[in-house]
């Protein structure tokens, strides 16, 4: 189960490998574009940058629109642990950062930089490093991150995480398998560029200090295991090793299988069991990261299928558009009777939506088959168990039980199967001789269980908020209880005085306090009578507390408390001489201010206008309504559309007055206010209408 | 004699059964939450009272006592279909009186709109809108669960419920909803 | 022209149901002409009987469920299951309960539980079944080898016992059956466990008899030919990869194993693994039969449990049990706990540690 260091090193010398159970065998098509060297791809007019590229969590931008940018200059900053800046691909104009079509299955937008091509292609300065180890590891792995360097292999973890392991690294895996039909980037970069890739894994080896390096490469790539090897005889601590041809033996778990025999725990990491592995090409980005200092802003892009005239690797800038990267290769439209294009291999990669996406670090291949160049199954038929998937199940699954239970949406079974332990390598979908598309299933499953999840976390969340609510809601109610039942002590304390003594007594701050109390008590008392009675609220009252208010504020300045209290009761008094007034207003509309200390601060035009504003909309809100309740018997389709809008136009009209003593500006707004309100009123009577016609 | 001796057979038997199964119902007894935990675990929390009870809780307590199953719109039919194998009642279709099933939606405030009278402030179950008086009031998204409840009390109207919008990390492979561009790029003769 | 959009793998094997099941069908091939070889034209004719029925019910029974006839019967489900269960029934059988065995096995135990892939048995063997229990004296009349025939059956003669119970030459089928010395023939099955039911030693019934007629060319061999000729096609469809070898492996090993153990408790009543493995449908059924994907384990593990009960079956009915032979009903007894057994043989998955699933 657990093959001891020492027991796979001497088995790796003597040659014998272990092997991953199923796997599939499907043609390789690698000679399509292995046969020539690797092309540089002219620059493109204009690139698209995704902020993210990587798996983890975006970077902080660092340029705005109209910025110009130099040739490798960093987009965005690393501020996280997970985050991996992108760079600027060529030096340029950033014309839009936007929401654009990205490398996605999805085919969704996600945020991107657009640069525009100045033509010149000038770098930033970079900073290159004659002699890595004069550097220590932090410099280096900062160094790592600030290139912009994640797996580019296909998952894209960020690479200095990786790199700033901590745990002891028995085994550092270079995997060259490349195991995916028709992808050949791999394979060129090994036979064009081993001495940099060579190099790159001394850094590694520098960072981690593992007690052996393995370098995998599958047996159909005789020429890159030649140009390793060659690069080796000076490095013989590095052990090349030819595994065997077998799809998906390029997958981290199973080449990890391979080589040493020992599996990764589930939930765990590579690193759990003594083992690391990095891809070739994130290699090769390291040296050129730490030898030359340049940022990751290319990488080989293998164009490749037979509806391309020039198949082949192409050194390709981040953020080149596809649909220039295939006129570039020859894009024979009319060999595809329905046009598509695979970014990535045939069995794990995914269908463009659009031409337009980007090629990001993760982007190995792009695929343009001819029409029946891949026998693509359409024709899903019934599953006749007859196993095969579960015979070529790397991970040893049963792919039939969790198509069954994801096909029947028995999430809880599916999990019972493992169903998240499924790379979604395709060897399943591939052998099923029903083609039932498995592993679609699966991954409609998983998101589903993905959502359910998060669903669930949210609802736990909302219950909680919830019940905090709750919980203050009733403290503030016990608070307030506690608050009238000491105001009621203060006024039968006050009653017993003559009110003239508690007036005379300003001079004293501690009566000037009792004052202020028994004002706010006062107006609070009116407000809830206004707030209760309603139509009742008597204009006496009203007066009574303006009258009160005026008083409190004249007293002598330097009490806070006072002036705030001064500050309520003389909202409180407005309102309540407003609710007197205007009796039509619901009564819930009135806003304790003993929420918010804002009313004390805000001036008491704006205040006073915007009251004025929200009365107008009330107004002209329930006129709608009225609208709506009287035009809705009318048979007319086209007479509740209109109405509304008129009369909610005209609501305001009484009030104007008011305003247009106060402050144009607060009439013009609440107008344009006014405005939206009979717009949407209009609306929800429009669609009412609908629903009733 | 043989009548009371297979009497005193039984009578022994049984209350040695009878013993056996007291000792196994304390020995072996099941921890389980009470039914008002689980329904409220399964219930959606969006607290927005469609079912006509003040927040979830309330719903799960009357479900417990006997209340229909079906009076949950945001939860829809699968939650329905869970209250069912909880209760052991029959999954019934969602009761119309109650609203309709609708894609998930959050509220929206037409930030220019607002007047700040924080009405939606105290409409709200879970406390995601923020703003004080007279300053203009936000949604926090992400708690928002999208119960109506802030839409009606708003004087101005300035609050919508958007659907919630696909991002790749939600995205279910479904390709339907992708849009589809073509390859826009010169034809190589 | 919008991009097209669809999931990975965008590449898959060309073989398809469609294929898998003609594979089999081929591989039978070699069985089927050693069947037309010793005991003549009726497996032919049964096959033919079969396949028109099998197909006019699959095809009313798709049309019925609104599902696509071609696309279905493509699938050459029903096919082989007509020609399974033509040739293992007996040669002569008349052809009406062909039909009746056929329609049972297609329109009952496979369309109703929901089609292909839907089916808790293998169809042929319960059709196989319902006819050995409905009409247990028509199921048993099988024909001794050619060589041993008194009368010699053409076509013509075939074709008018099958479809009007008599020969041309107005004869029945048990005087058709009826062999060079006399006797009446059975099949070697039959012959030892009558035999060892009247108390004679299975050595004995071995010199005696069908086993020691005049002829050099024993009935037996030609049971056991047709019996190694279906081994043969069983082996390619190994090579094919068509069927793992864990089902036939098991089942054979099992048979061999459970026999051998009874054997050398008392060889006199108990049969040699030899005479087990090579009488009856075992290896018909260990390749052909038991393999049957739908119905059987789906597991390795499982497969490999699957075969060995099967086996074990297969020798505690022919022993203790009231029919002579007992592949179909081993098969079937394990069919049910297909479902139990796939439960309990889940592979341990990558990562996982041993023993906890």
């Amino acid at each position: 189960m657990f093959p001891e260091f020492e027991d796979v090193v001497s088995r790796l010398d003597k040659g014998q490998l272990a092997t991953f159970p199923g796997g599939v065998h499907p043609q390789d098509h690698k000679a399509l574009s292995n046969q020539t060297q690797i092309a540089d791809l002219p620059l493109a007019n204009e690139f698209v940058i995704p902020v993210r590229q990587h798996i983890g969590t975006d970077g902080a931008l660092l340029v705005r629109v109209g910025d110009k940018v130099m040739k490798g200059q960093p987009l965005t900053q690393s501020n996280q642990p997970f985050s991996v800046p992108v760079h600027a691909p060529t030096s340029g104009v950033v014309t839009d950062i936007t929401q654009h079509v990205t490398a996605h299955p999805s085919g969704l937008n996600e945020l991107c930089v657009v640069l525009k091509a100045d033509g010149q292609d000038i770098w930033a300065p970079l900073s290159p490093c004659d002699d890595y180890t004069a550097l220590d590891k932090t410099a280096l792995i900062e160094k790592l991150c600030d290139a912009g360097i994640s797996g580019m292999g296909g998952a894209g973890f960020p690479t200095h995480i990786k790199a700033s392991a901590n745990n002891e690294v028995e085994f550092l895996i270079i995997n060259g398998a490349e195991c995916e039909p028709y992808i050949t980037s791999d394979d060129r970069l090994m036979r064009e560029h081993a001495e940099s890739i060579l190099t790159g894994i001394d850094i590694l080896s520098y960072l981690l200090k593992p007690k052996c390096v393995v370098f995998a490469i599958e047996d159909n790539k005789p020429e890159a295991l030649d140009a390793i090897r060659k690069q080796v005889v000076s490095r013989p601590h590095v052990r090349v090793v030819s595994i065997e041809t077998k799809y998906p033996a390029g997958g981290e778990k199973q080449l990890i299988q391979v080589v040493t025999g020992r599996e990764v725990p589930r939930k765990g990491l590579p690193l759990d069991i003594g083992v690391t592995m990095f891809n070739v090409g994130t290699c090769h980005a390291i040296n050129d990261a730490i030898s030359f200092g340049k940022p990751l802003i290319e990488r080989i892009v293998t164009v490749t299928g037979k509806a391309v005239k020039r198949p082949g690797n192409y050194r390709t800038r981040l953020g080149t558009p596809v649909n220039h990267l295939l006129s570039q290769a020859g894009y024979l439209a009319d060999k595809q009777k329905t046009p598509q294009v695979i970014m990535g291999g045939p069995m794990m990669g995914f269908t463009l939506n659009d031409a337009a996406v980007p090629v990001v670090k993760i982007t190995n291949c792009l695929l343009v088959p001819e029409t029946h160049e891949l026998t693509q199954g359409e024709d899903e038929r019934a599953c006749i168990r007859c196993s095969a998937c579960a015979d070529a199940c790397p991970a040893t699954l049963l792919p039939q039980q969790l198509y069954w239970h994801s096909k029947a949406r028995e999430y809880d079974k599916a999990q019972e199967y493992n169903l998240f332990d499924c790379i979604e390598c395709g060897a399943c979908a591939y052998v099923c001789p029903s083609e039932i598309p498995l592993v679609h299933y699966y991954r409609k499953a998983k998101a589903d269980v993905r959502l359910e999840l998060d669903e669930k976390a949210k609802s736990e969340k909302a219950k909680e908020r919830f019940e905090a609510r709750k919980a203050r809601l009733e403290q503030e109610k016990a608070e307030r209880e506690e608050k009238h039942r000491k105001a009621k002590e203060a006024r039968l304390a006050a009653a017993e005085k003559p009110a003239r003594k508690a007036a005379d007594a300003t001079a004293d701050p501690a009566k000037d306090k009792v004052a202020a109390a028994l004002a706010r008590a006062k107006a609070r008392k009116a407000a809830q009578a206004a707030q209760a009675t309603g139509e009742k609220a008597s204009a006496e009252n009203a007066e009574a507390t303006t009258a009160d208010a005026p008083q409190a504020t004249e007293k002598p300045a330097g009490n806070k408390k006072a002036a705030v209290a001064a500050a309520i009761a003389r909202a409180k008094a407005k309102k309540a001489a407003q609710n007197a007034e205007t009796a039509e207003t619901p009564s819930d509309q009135v806003v304790t201010p003993a929420d918010s200390p804002a009313p004390a601060t805000a001036p008491a035009n704006d205040r006073k206008a915007a009251v004025a504003a929200a009365v107008a909309r009330a107004k002209a809100k329930k006129a709608a309504r009225e609208a709506e309740q009287q035009s809705a018997p009318q048979s007319d389709s086209s007479a509740p559309a209109t109405k509304p809008v008129e009369e909610s136009e005209q609501a305001p009209a009484p009030e104007s007055p008011d305003v247009s003593a106060e402050d144009s500006a607060a009439e013009a707004k609440k107008k344009r206010i006014a405005a939206a309100v009979a717009k949407a009123k209009a609306k929800k009577a429009q669609k009412e209408n609908e629903n009733k016609a | 004699m043989t009548v009371s001796i297979a009497l005193i057979v039984i009578g022994v038997l049984a209350v040695a059964f009878g013993l056996l199964l007291g000792y196994a119902s304390i020995r072996f007894k099941v921890e389980a939450d009470p039914l008002v935990e689980q329904i409220d675990e399964v219930l959606p929390q969006t607290q927005c009272g469609q079912c006509g009870y003040p927040g979830c809780r309330p719903y799960a307590e009357a479900i417990a006592n006997g209340d229909d199953i079906n009076k949950c719109p945001p939860g829809g039919e699968s939650t329905i279909k869970k209250l069912a194998d909880l209760t052991g009642k029959e999954a019934k279709p969602l009761d119309a009186a109650h609203g309709e099933e609708d894609v998930k939606k959050v509220a929206f405030i037409r930030e220019d709109e607002c007047i700040g009278c924080t009405k939606c402030i105290q409409a709200c179950p879970v406390d995601a809108i923020v703003g004080a008086a007279k300053q203009m009031h936000t949604v926090l998204t992400q708690e928002c669960t999208g119960c109506d409840l802030c839409v009606d009390p708003c004087p101005v109207d300035c609050i919508d419920m958007l659907p919630v919008e696909v991002t790749p990390a939600s995205w279910k492979w479904d390709f339907d909803k992708t849009p589809k561009g073509d390859i826009p790029i010169k034809m190589v003769s | 022209m919008k991009l097209t959009l669809s999931s990975s793998p965008h590449l898959r094997t060309k073989r398809d149901t469609g294929q898998v099941m003609r594979l089999v069908l081929y591989a039978m091939l070699p069985g089927v002409a050693c069947q037309l070889y010793f005991f003549g034209w009726g497996v032919m004719v049964q096959a033919i009987i079969a396949l028109i029925t099998a197909i006019a019910t699959e095809a009313a029974i798709l049309a019925l469920r609104n599902k696509s006839v071609i696309r279905n019967l493509s699938d050459y489900s029903a096919v082989l299951t007509a020609c399974l269960l033509a040739v293992s029934i007996p040669p002569t059988l008349p052809w009406w309960m062909t039909v009746i065995g056929t329609f049972f096995a297609i329109a009952i135990v496979k369309q109703l539980y929901g089609g292909l892939g839907y089916n808790l048995f293998n169809p042929a063997m319960i059709a196989y079944v319902v006819l050995l229990v409905s009409f247990p004296a028509a199921m048993t009349q099988w024909l001794p080898p050619v060589s041993l025939q008194a009368t010699e059956l053409n076509f013509a003669d075939t074709l008018s016992l099958i479809f009007t119970g008599f020969s041309v030459d107005g004869m029945d089928i048990t005087q058709v059956k009826t062999t060079i010395d006399g006797i009446t023939s059975a099949t070697p099955l039959d012959y030892v466990k009558t035999g060892l039911t009247q108390s004679q030693t299975y050595s004995e019934l071995l010199n005696s008899g069908l086993f020691n007629s005049s002829v050099a060319d024993s009935a037996a061999a030609g049971w056991s030919w047709v019996g190694l000729a279906y081994a043969l096609g069983g082996l390619l469809l190994l090579r094919l990869k068509v069927i793992s070898w864990h089902i036939p492996g098991s089942m054979v090993l099992s048979v061999i194993i459970c026999a051998l153990l009874m054997h050398l408790i008392n060889p006199d009543i108990y049969a040699s693994p030899l005479f087990h493995l090579l009488n009856g449908s075992v290896l018909f059924g260990a390749f052909f039969i038991a393999t049957d994907p739908v119905s059987a384990s789906t597991t390795q593990k499982g497969r490999l449990v699957f075969g060995a009960m099967i086996g074990f079956w297969i020798v505690i009915i022919r022993t203790f049990g009231g029919y002579p032979d007992a592949v179909a009903f081993a098969v079937i007894i394990m069919n049910m706990a297909v479902p139990l057994i796939d439960y309990y043989t889940r592979p341990r998955t990558y990562g996982y540690s041993r023993g906890k699933q």
